[in-house]
């Protein structure tokens, strides 16, 4: 542990025959008690132990997670970082997020292979172009970068769709975020466990939630398969099955939760460099630094926690694929996936206190987690370390399904889902 | 895929079916606390396990139907019309 990445570090393994690397993080066996305890290793609840380490200085803390690290939906998503949303208040959160990701790979010291290679929304219809245009104004209102793309400009940047006259769905434009791109998703967990592993969190795998341990209607612990862990605090990042774990505490969630899948390709050689989404036929595109094609779908549109994807939707994704690249038709697809996604009705998250005393939730991002990680570790971990919400996070909370102060941006940010 | 049963006309391909979420939520009087309304409205069971759910045909008859269905085998264990009480699940396939 401890063991710096660098050049050097990489010459030096690289003449010994890379036999002295150290494990990159410690995979703990639990101790009985804890400051904080966060459910969930995936990205968020990594960074939400990373953040409490890092900012708070608060390190008796356990990250349990039911199967492996990084295992459920941030190794099945489609790895894209953006923040073109509508309203302030997302904006704010979601931009945060980004920037927290373009310092990322120099604060972890990991290479989450960062690659800001631009999303480009496309518009398909006059209707579409209003929709662009609209949203750029939003964005730059908020401070974000946005640009409007003619159908040339498109063209230019992504030569391999369907320009013809006789297109099914032509490209008429677009709208394009420069700083949104790419990140490795792997590295992105690895690299928060690391980190958060040097400062001193526990992560604790094959450990599943099975209860609560409650004192005076306070959380003071979880009872796990590895016996029962107490703490002042626990924190929940389960995504998908954040309302299972909800229940175990006694109260529910405006959560459903949809499977959303993913595929990749064959790897081939360099044919996009950008990531093109197409709302509006429900696909979006993008090839790893493989080469494979890796193109995302739209919800399985029925609750579901089946982490696999029915074929209705990959039937359609696919063809909507191919109606917007004719040149993939012969590209064989090696890989199809799900992953449970945490939907709630104006698709915006919930980072803050639960009706239980002790105990904290990050969830519903629904199919845009990812991109989120960072800003739902930072918001998580001060909402646990200091018991007030960040202020970033004061408009996401649950209260807002009874005030109905939603934050729309289903319908806002005309996002694929 | 799933094979959905319409109660009027058989089994069809689940992309002919539209899911309309949680059924028999019963609507609470006009006259609540906004904790009750937003209950009503947003807080749902969402259960890893049996769900009980409307469904409409919508690419075929049109009609709206209740169906009780596992979330994580996609099993359908019973198809009802929508004025039908829950059926009695306890004797099969109920595995959660």
């Amino acid at each position: 542990m401890g063991q710096k990445y660098s050049a050097w570090s990489l010459l030096r393994e690289g003449f010994s025959g890379h036999r002295h690397w150290s494990p990159a993080w410690r995979d703990a066996a639990p101790k009985p008690s804890y400051d904080v305890i966060i459910i969930g290793g995936g990205g968020h609840g990594l960074a939400t132990a990373y953040y409490l380490a890092k900012n708070h200085k608060i390190t008796n803390v356990a990250v349990i997670e039911r199967g492996w690290i990084g295992g459920g939906n941030t190794g099945r998503n489609t790895t894209v970082v953006r923040s073109n949303y509508l309203y302030p208040e997302s904006a704010r959160l979601y931009d945060f997020s980004l920037k927290l990701y373009e310092g990322l790979s120099q604060d972890l010291n990991f290479n989450i292979m960062l690659s800001q290679r631009g999303v480009i929304r496309l518009a398909h219809s006059r209707h579409d172009l209003d929709g662009v245009s609209r949203a750029a104004n939003a964005m730059r209102m908020n401070g974000i970068d946005a640009d409007v793309l003619t159908r040339d400009q498109v063209a230019a940047m992504a030569p391999v769709a369907d320009f013809s006259p006789d297109a099914p769905y032509p490209i008429l434009g677009g709208l394009l975020q420069r700083r949104a791109g790419t990140a490795r998703h792997d590295a992105v967990a690895w690299g928060y466990a690391r980190a958060a592993s040097a400062l001193g969190v526990d992560i604790v795998q094959n450990c599943e939630v099975r209860g609560f341990v409650q004192e005076n209607g306070a959380i003071v612990g979880v009872e796990t398969s590895q016996g029962r862990l107490r703490a002042d605090r626990v924190g929940i990042a389960a995504a998908g099955h954040s309302s299972a774990i909800a229940s175990l505490a006694g109260f529910k969630l405006p959560v459903t939760s949809y499977a959303l899948q993913a595929m990749v390709s064959e790897p081939i050689k360099p044919l996009l460099d950008t990531v093109l989404i197409s709302p509006g036929t429900g696909t979006y595109v993008s090839q790893s630094d493989k080469g494979e094609m890796v193109i995302g779908a739209g919800l399985d549109l029925f609750p579901s926690y089946a982490q696999r994807g029915s074929f209705a939707v990959t039937q359609t994704v696919l063809g909507a694929t191919l109606a917007i690249f004719p040149c993939l038709s012969r590209l064989q697809m090696l890989r199809q996936w799900a992953g449970i996604v945490d939907v709630v009705h104006d698709s915006s998250p919930i980072i803050g206190p639960t009706p239980v005393p002790g105990l904290y939730i990050n969830c519903g991002w629904g199919t845009g987690g990812f991109k989120a990680i960072p800003v739902g570790g930072w918001t998580l971990a001060h909402a646990l370390a200091t018991g007030k919400n960040h202020e970033l996070a004061e408009a996401f909370q649950l209260e807002r399904f009874n005030t109905g102060r939603l934050i729309d941006e289903a319908a806002a940010s005309g996002i694929a889902h | 895929m799933m094979l959905i049963q319409c109660p009027w006309c058989g089994k069809r391909d689940e992309n002919e079916f539209v899911c309309g979420g949680t059924t028999h939520i019963a609507r609470p009087p006009s006259a609540v606390t906004d904790a009750v309304w937003g209950a009503y409205l947003f807080f749902r069971e969402n259960p890893k396990g049996v769900h009980l759910e409307r469904w409409r045909h919508t690419w075929g008859c049109g009609q709206w139907f209740n169906a009780a269905r596992h979330t994580v085998t996609h099993e359908i264990l019973a198809v009802y019309r929508m004025s039908d009480p829950v059926p009695d699940l306890s004797a099969g396939g109920a595995a959660s």
